[in-house]
């Protein structure tokens, strides 16, 4: 019972950052109809950033997370600005391989600057353990603080999505980009915001993964970019909800996978329980289809 | 009277398919002119390359007397120029009441004097605002897409082909709602492949025939043209 409860907190832990890395899949997805395999590689950029000004220059973690954040924004705004923005006509197959390729360009670029060494992430939060039922269960802060923001965050996606200007300008170019610029929204603009939403989530996400999982090297982003991927369409790409659905249940299932069935096939049900939902459920689990009267 | 646009010689082309050949056309303040002519000719491309989604290879359109031919298309509906394009477009998965305030988007203002105004025009609308859009029949589809255009109280008003699609008895009613808004003022430049109902409400009209304008008047002279009446209105 007690092994299961620590269970149960690992794998929302885990699944909380791959839903706020499946928010950024998702929403660059919805607004850009890309998909862009980089994403995972923002974290990577994000918690190294953290790290260098947390453990070299000393400063607090509430600045280091901001700091990286903020480089982390900036990246995603000049990524799309250099790499896609020029292919907004291509066809999908160029824009895919150019995800790929800025993907290894930030993993060799951060293998030059920072070396290929795994380096050991210090987590951010530095209280103790919660001990529960008389010790016999301990929960780790940096879990709490991961599960806080996770939902944070979702709840205020949601609201910034349904009720700002902004948000609803991106609801807008993600239905009907040319329908959006009748209505006087600067397209380029609302994609330049949306890839910096999502990058600053993944600055975050890069700064809990590596404080809950602490070895930090230039490909660390690489397979959660992956697992999230698969989270967001799990959930049904393009919905917020979803994604954050998407990435709390493949979280569990992989922990649950890797403790009660074989550690070594965590990854690989993962995969096969995608692959399941998907033969049912081709928009994924809260996909919407939409059908158009004529 | 004010001229509110003008069509100068503009050519068009989709990569080498030269779409538009040359058209000129122009349009008065207070005008509800339209341009008909068969699939194909360029009509849409036209009202297209008018809002900004296109651009000409040559020519210009000036609106309101400015040159608006290298202004993106989102700058255009602050200066009032609306397009309720065709296939209606509306977001399907936003409610009524969020698909109009989309229609208002550039407004910084208080805009619920215009929203009283559509939901009069079109009550439907407003007895399923809270509806989700693509639950709606073609034909509130269709009002939605007019009231959204005219949330931004546009100078001009753009309707591609708005009875595209619908049965008789809504056709004549989009027909009334269009002759509604040109008596309160509305100038509208509308284009339409039902030839015959689109002439008996403009003030004039032009022909298009594969990107090039083949006639143009009155649209009393046009209904009565042997041309027109051969090739759009059954001899």
């Amino acid at each position: 019972m007690i092994s299961f409860l620590d269970h149960l907190i690992s794998g929302i832990n885990l699944g909380s950052v791959y839903a706020l890395i499946a928010l950024g899949y998702s929403m660059v997805y919805g607004i850009a109809k890309m998909l862009n395999f980089a994403h995972g590689d923002v974290i990577m950029i994000g918690a190294y950033i953290s790290f260098c000004t947390g453990h070299y220059l000393g400063l607090p973690a509430v600045v280091s997370v901001l700091l990286s954040v903020a480089v982390c924004t900036i990246l995603g705004i000049v990524i799309e600005g250099l790499a896609y923005k020029p292919l907004r006509q291509a066809g999908s197959l160029a824009v895919l391989i150019t995800a790929i390729g800025v993907s290894y360009f930030l993993q060799n670029a951060a293998q030059l600057i920072f070396g290929p060494n795994p380096v050991q992430f210090p987590s951010i939060v530095k209280m103790g353990n919660i001990s529960l039922l008389d010790g016999k269960l301990l929960i780790k802060s940096i879990s709490i603080v991961t599960i806080l923001c996770g939902i944070t965050i979702m709840l205020v996606l949601t609201w910034f999505t349904g009720k700002t200007r902004t948000g609803r300008a991106m609801r807008a170019v993600s239905e009907d980009k040319g329908a959006a610029q009748l209505m006087g929204i600067n397209v380029n603009r609302t994609i330049s915001i949306t890839f910096a939403i999502g990058s600053a989530l993944a600055a975050i996400a890069g700064v809990l993964l590596c404080s809950s999982y602490p070895t930090l090297m230039p490909t660390t982003g690489s397979m959660p970019g992956i697992k999230a991927f698969t989270a967001a369409v799990f959930g049904g790409i393009g919905s917020i909800p979803g994604a954050m659905l998407g990435g709390v249940l493949l979280g569990l299932i992989e922990i649950f996978g890797k403790a009660y069935i074989s550690s070594e096939l965590g990854d690989a049900i993962v995969f096969a329980v995608l692959i399941v939902v998907l033969l049912f459920k081709p928009t994924g689990l809260l996909g919407k289809q939409i059908r158009e009267k004529v | 009277m004010s001229q509110i646009l003008k069509i100068d010689d503009i050519n068009v082309f989709y990569g080498s398919i030269h779409a538009i050949k040359g058209i000129s056309l122009e349009v008065n303040e207070g005008e509800i002119v339209t341009l008909i002519g068969a699939n194909g000719a360029g009509k849409t491309t036209t009202l297209h390359t008018v809002s900004g989604l296109l651009r000409p290879r040559s020519g210009s359109i000036q609106f309101c007397g400015e040159d608006i031919t290298r202004i993106p298309a989102h700058k255009l509906v602050e200066r009032g120029l609306a397009h309720c394009p065709e296939g209606r477009r509306i977001f399907l998965q936003m409610t009524v009441q969020e698909n109009l305030d989309m229609g208002a988007y550039i407004r910084r203002d208080d805009f619920s004097a215009s929203l009283d105004e559509v939901y009069e025009l079109f009550p439907r609308l407003k007895e399923r605002r809270k509806q989700v859009a693509g639950t709606l029949s073609g034909g509130e589809q269709q009002m939605l897409a007019m009231g959204r255009a005219l949330m931004s109280k546009p100078k001009l008003l753009m309707l591609d082909e708005p009875s595209m699609g619908l049965a008789p008895i809504l056709v004549e009613q989009i027909f009334d709602i269009i002759k509604n808004l040109h008596a309160v003022g509305t100038t509208i430049l509308l284009v339409e492949q039902n030839a015959q109902a689109a002439l008996s409400i403009a003030d004039r009209a032009y022909v298009l025939e594969t990107g090039k304008i083949t006639l143009s008047g009155t649209g009393a002279e046009l209904a009565k043209s042997d041309e027109v009446r051969k090739a759009y209105l059954g001899g």
